[in-house]
């Protein structure tokens, strides 16, 4: 143990950190309430953005850290920290969500009793599609994702003072439990505030195409905050560029992923060419959007493809601090064009509002002030994980 | 013994850790001709090693990106350019369709490269076998020891050092490997060559005689062989081949009545109608109306039919014209058509014609009724139809 203990010091994260998350939250809080009250319909398709932008990295983090368990993978241990600190997030998704409750009326057309009445295929759907369903349902998955967090992330703390290996298997158990509710979670949190924007739209993979994002985006935050940690040397002195190599590898994986189940979905429909199907995608080829739609695929699939290719790209940490930055951005951009063409769904012209870049703020603020408030409760590292030392001493 | 060319001194260590500090150590000693070999492997031994990055990636980045731009060309050489297609409804230059087969083909390309340039590399092609196969060193490291050679090109090697530095690394066994007595080169072997050809001949060979001649051979002919006329066969019945005499000029089958006035835009005179329009004859007319008449005249032959629009509008029946022409003149039309109008000859039947044009009166009637029609409509109907 010596070992470890020599290579790890905690250290409280500066106070800017705090600082920062304090100012944008803040901001974020402010001008995120003016929003409402300027354009309350608005208002709520831009929070939307943002909160599933919150709930990618929330719950991906969470996912990663059961995927770690559950592979019994040694390299990540060093990092599963930061992905804990980072689904603590999860419990405040029940105080986040409230706004969009309050606000069903603006975004789901399914929502109001006299759209459906008379039209077949919703009053088919009403007996999933309703308001008080829906909250329900929703609740619950958050609630099952906080129960997972809290028992998961419990036995992980536990270990940095007990060193027991049966946590370890603890863990593994829970994690194996988690995946497939994850799965199944993902693709509903993806139909319900997402796919039923279009109450008569219906695209199969489009759980998955959200898990895609889900998980790129928790692996880019975990990149970015490692190498930050690292370069102020907040991390353990263990960790070696074969580590982020393996990061950047993944980060990698996953926007091919992304591509390849985006291309799936959209090659599928343009084959098929149903009416009830493609006007989904024909309202993204509408306008402006087509602009949006071409730079999603060069940016979220083209730049990263190329920029994270290659070995340097990947041992080269401002690189890669970089790509991950980027990846988080188009992930934004990913749900934004997932959300707003359903916002203009009746009229063509669509510009841009100060409004759908002010919850960006206010989530970010929170994320940092969730970490910092973890960072000085818990160690970076796992000190106590039996893994940690093949972990440390990971080559490639 | 004496005469043979020293290729390498072979070390065989018993734990990863060792073999790991091994290379680290000949490493830091300075030798460059070095290799490992383990049963699988190890992390963190390309570092030990002091090995840079494989440059193999650079093929699969080239053959990749080929494999993409040529089996792309080809597609649109072949859809696009050379023989257009169309499929699905889709253009000719259907992107979203080629982008499955261009990332299979990519995948191809690079798998295939990376492997066949590895092996190229690695066995210095032509050459296929190497001085440490056969050797008691290969069984070990191939089933559970690890082994380190230094071989004797490098510029540090000295037998005697090279062996007291394998000594101090822990090493249980030293074995000296030497080059074959003569250099085998088997690829360009005549008789390899001539084994290549010939098994390359006797599989295509195979392939084809099973392809062409085994798939046809018939082991029972006796239903597809009879003594029977078949089409497009020969016959000996008569002297010209024939199977069969043809028919004697002016004869007509058997319910095909000739048309005298056939062709004739203008027929001077017509045939009369033969038929009585009972229930029964009527009732035909309305369903072949309906059938094959209603498309372009519509329903109740007003000319407002469901193609309107999309085709050249069929004329009204109810116009004086029509009203005024003898049966035998609609007869005629519907026969050999007329303007836009194809002949239905090939589609209706003699009786079913005719039956046709007594509908059409019955329409006629029907939509241009009289006032005095009105008072008893159903009364005045009823006795037509049975007049």
């Amino acid at each position: 143990m010596s070992k470890i203990e020599s290579g790890y010091v905690k250290k409280n994260l500066p106070q800017s950190v705090q600082k920062i998350g304090m100012i944008l939250a803040g901001m974020g809080l402010v001008l995120g309430i003016a929003g409402f009250m300027f354009n309350s319909y608005r208002a709520s398709y831009a929070y939307l953005v943002s909160f599933l932008f919150f709930l990618s990295i929330a719950v991906g983090s969470l996912f990663l850290v059961a995927l770690e368990y559950a592979a019994n993978a040694d390299w990540s241990t060093p990092f599963r920290r930061i992905s804990e600190f980072f689904a603590a997030a999860l419990p405040l998704l029940l105080i986040f969500v409230i706004p969009l409750f309050l606000n069903t009326g603006n975004l789901f057309l399914w929502s109001h009793a006299n759209f459906v009445h008379g039209d077949k295929m919703l009053e088919a759907k009403s007996a999933y599609l309703n308001t008080p369903f829906f909250v329900v349902r929703v609740v619950v998955i958050i609630l099952l994702w906080c129960l997972f967090y809290w028992m998961i992330t419990k036995n992980s703390q536990k270990q940095d003072n007990v060193q027991d290996q049966l946590l370890t298997k603890r863990n593994i158990t829970l994690s194996v439990i988690f995946i497939p509710l994850f799965a199944i979670t993902i693709t509903l949190i993806a139909v319900d505030w997402v796919m039923s924007l279009e109450s008569k739209w219906f695209s199969t993979i489009f759980g998955v195409y959200l898990f895609a994002g889900v998980t790129l985006s928790a692996l880019a935050v975990l990149t970015l905050s490692a190498i930050k940690l690292k370069e102020k040397d907040y991390m353990h002195s263990a960790i070696n560029k074969d580590h982020f190599y393996s990061l950047g590898t993944l980060l990698f994986a996953f926007t091919v992923f992304w591509g390849y189940i985006a291309f799936s979905q959209y090659m599928l429909i343009w084959y098929g060419n149903l009416p009830e199907e493609t006007f989904w995608f024909m309202q993204r080829w509408d306008g402006g959007w087509k602009i949006i739609s071409i730079l999603l695929i060069v940016t979220h699939f083209i730049v990263p493809f190329f920029g994270l290719i290659s070995y340097e790209a990947k041992t080269n940490l401002k690189r890669l601090k970089f790509m991950s930055i980027w990846i988080l951005c188009v992930h934004f951009l990913d749900i934004y064009w997932l959300i707003m063409p359903s916002m203009s769904r009746n009229n063509h012209v669509y510009s841009f509002s100060w409004i759908d870049f002010v919850y960006p703020l206010l989530f970010v603020g929170v994320l940092l002030l969730v970490f910092n408030k973890m960072a000085e409760k818990f160690n970076l590292v796992p000190v106590g994980d039996p893994k940690l030392q093949r972990g440390l001493d990971f080559h490639l | 013994m004496a005469n043979k060319k020293l290729h390498s001194l072979a070390a065989l260590f018993k734990t990863p850790d060792e073999i790991i500090n091994a290379a680290k150590k000949t490493t830091e000693a300075g030798y460059k001709k070095f290799d490992t070999n383990t049963p699988y492997p190890l992390h963190g031994m390309d570092r030990a090693m002091g090995m840079g990055q494989s440059k193999i990636g650079f093929v699969t980045l080239f053959f990749g990106l080929s494999g993409a731009t040529f089996i792309f060309l080809f597609m649109w050489w072949c859809y696009a350019a050379s023989y257009n297609i169309v499929v699905g409804g889709k253009p000719f230059l259907a992107i979203p369709a080629f982008i499955p087969i261009t990332f299979e083909t990519t995948v191809l390309f690079a798998a295939i490269s990376t492997v066949v340039g590895m092996i190229a590399v690695y066995f210095k092609l032509p050459n296929n076998s190497h001085p440490l196969h056969d050797t008691e060193y290969m069984k070990a490291v191939s089933a559970d020891k690890y082994g380190l050679v230094i071989e004797v090109e490098d510029e540090k090697f000295n037998k005697t050092e090279v062996t007291e530095f394998l000594n101090e690394l822990g090493a249980y066994k030293i074995e000296s490997i030497y080059f074959p007595e003569e250099e085998k080169h088997r690829m360009f072997e005549p008789k390899f060559i001539v084994f290549l050809i010939f098994v390359a001949l006797a599989t295509s060979g195979m392939t084809y005689v099973t392809l062409n001649k085994l798939m046809y051979i018939t082991p029972f002919d006796w239903m597809d062989k009879q003594d029977k006329l078949s089409a497009q066969d020969g016959s000996n019945i008569f002297a010209n081949g024939e199977g069969m005499r043809p028919p004697v000029d002016g004869t007509i089958a058997r319910g095909y009545m000739p048309y005298p006035y056939e062709g004739q835009t203008n027929p001077a005179q017509v045939l009369s109608n033969p038929t009585i329009p009972t229930k029964q004859v009527l009732d035909l007319g309305k369903r072949k109306f309906l059938t094959f008449c209603s498309p372009c005249h519509g329903n109740f032959g007003d000319g407002n039919s469901r193609l309107q629009g999309q085709f050249p509008n069929g004329p009204t029946l109810h116009s004086d014209k029509i009203i005024n022409y003898p049966d035998g003149m609609i007869y005629h039309i519907i026969t050999n058509g007329q303007n836009a109008m194809p002949s239905y000859a090939r589609q209706v039947t003699r009786d079913e014609r005719w039956a046709i044009v007594d509908y059409i009166r019955v329409l006629q009637r029907a939509q241009n009724a009289k006032e005095s029609d009105l008072t008893s409509a159903n009364k005045e109907s009823v006795s037509n139809v049975q007049n």
